[in-house]
């Protein structure tokens, strides 16, 4: 077996379960704030997609990308929380 | 042999990302599943993309995958405390067979900052109804970690 069969038949799916189990509790979530860490989980898997989609094709510019995304899976966390505690603060003022 | 290090490195990586996720789906609190969010999955990602940086041996893929790798690094814990305290303030609850909420009854509901610790207001009398300003929660916040 080799390097590409093993990334291919074996850690492709497992990531894929893993990304359709965060996707179970994007779902399911309670609360808003379980919803949004599950968006931060999904993208920081996506990381890892792409880690070892860019072994699979050769191809080292897909890194490019998930260095992109990092800094957008941060900055949507923050953004997300800093709007959650404004919502609050306005709700109690009225 | 350099592959067998990729395929141990990429197989353990997707292992803690597999088990985070498990854990997203089944732990019963918010608070627990933002600790498996910052620490299993940014450690899977970072073994992931270092077999990247080992299959490829390249300097600037390298320097690539250690550019983002500390970005992650740095950007995890305070994504997951910034979210974890928006959340305390919005009134999710613990889990019912948690044992110690520290926060419990310490911060003022309108405003939403801390209070201050008994020492740290006799020492410094002024700087007690500073609590209107947008900027004291932060301030009150990273004193409180430290």
């Amino acid at each position: 077996m080799s390097l590409y069969e093993y990334l291919n038949y074996i850690i492709m799916p497992i990531l894929s379960v893993s990304l359709f189990l965060i996707f179970v509790r994007l779902l399911i979530g309670p609360e808003i704030v379980d919803r949004v860490i599950a968006l931060d989980l999904i993208i920081t898997c996506g990381l890892g997609i792409i880690a070892v989609y860019s072994i699979m094709t050769n191809q080292p510019t897909y890194l490019d990308i998930a260095m992109i995304l990092a800094l957008i899976a941060f900055l949507g966390t923050v953004a997300f929380s800093y709007f959650l505690i404004k919502q609050k603060k306005t709700r109690e003022d009225d | 042999m350099t592959e067998w290090i990729i395929i141990f490195l990429s197989t353990v990586g997707t292992l803690f990302i597999f088990l985070a996720a498990v854990g997203l789906v089944r732990m019963p609190d918010f608070y627990l599943r933002v600790s498996v969010t910052t620490k299993a999955v940014t450690l899977g990602v970072g073994l992931v993309l270092v077999s990247a940086a080992i299959y490829f041996n390249d300097i600037s893929v390298t320097s690539r995958v250690t550019a983002i790798i500390l970005f992650l690094f740095l950007t995890a814990p305070v994504a997951a405390h910034v979210i974890t305290r928006a959340a305390y303030f919005t009134g999710t609850k613990l889990w019912k067979r948690s044992i110690i909420d520290d926060l419990k009854g310490r911060y003022e509901d309108k405003t939403i900052s801390l209070e201050e610790e008994e020492d740290v207001s006799e020492s410094s009398p002024s700087s007690k109804n500073n609590s209107t300003t947008q900027e004291s929660p932060s301030e009150q916040d990273s004193s409180e970690d430290s």
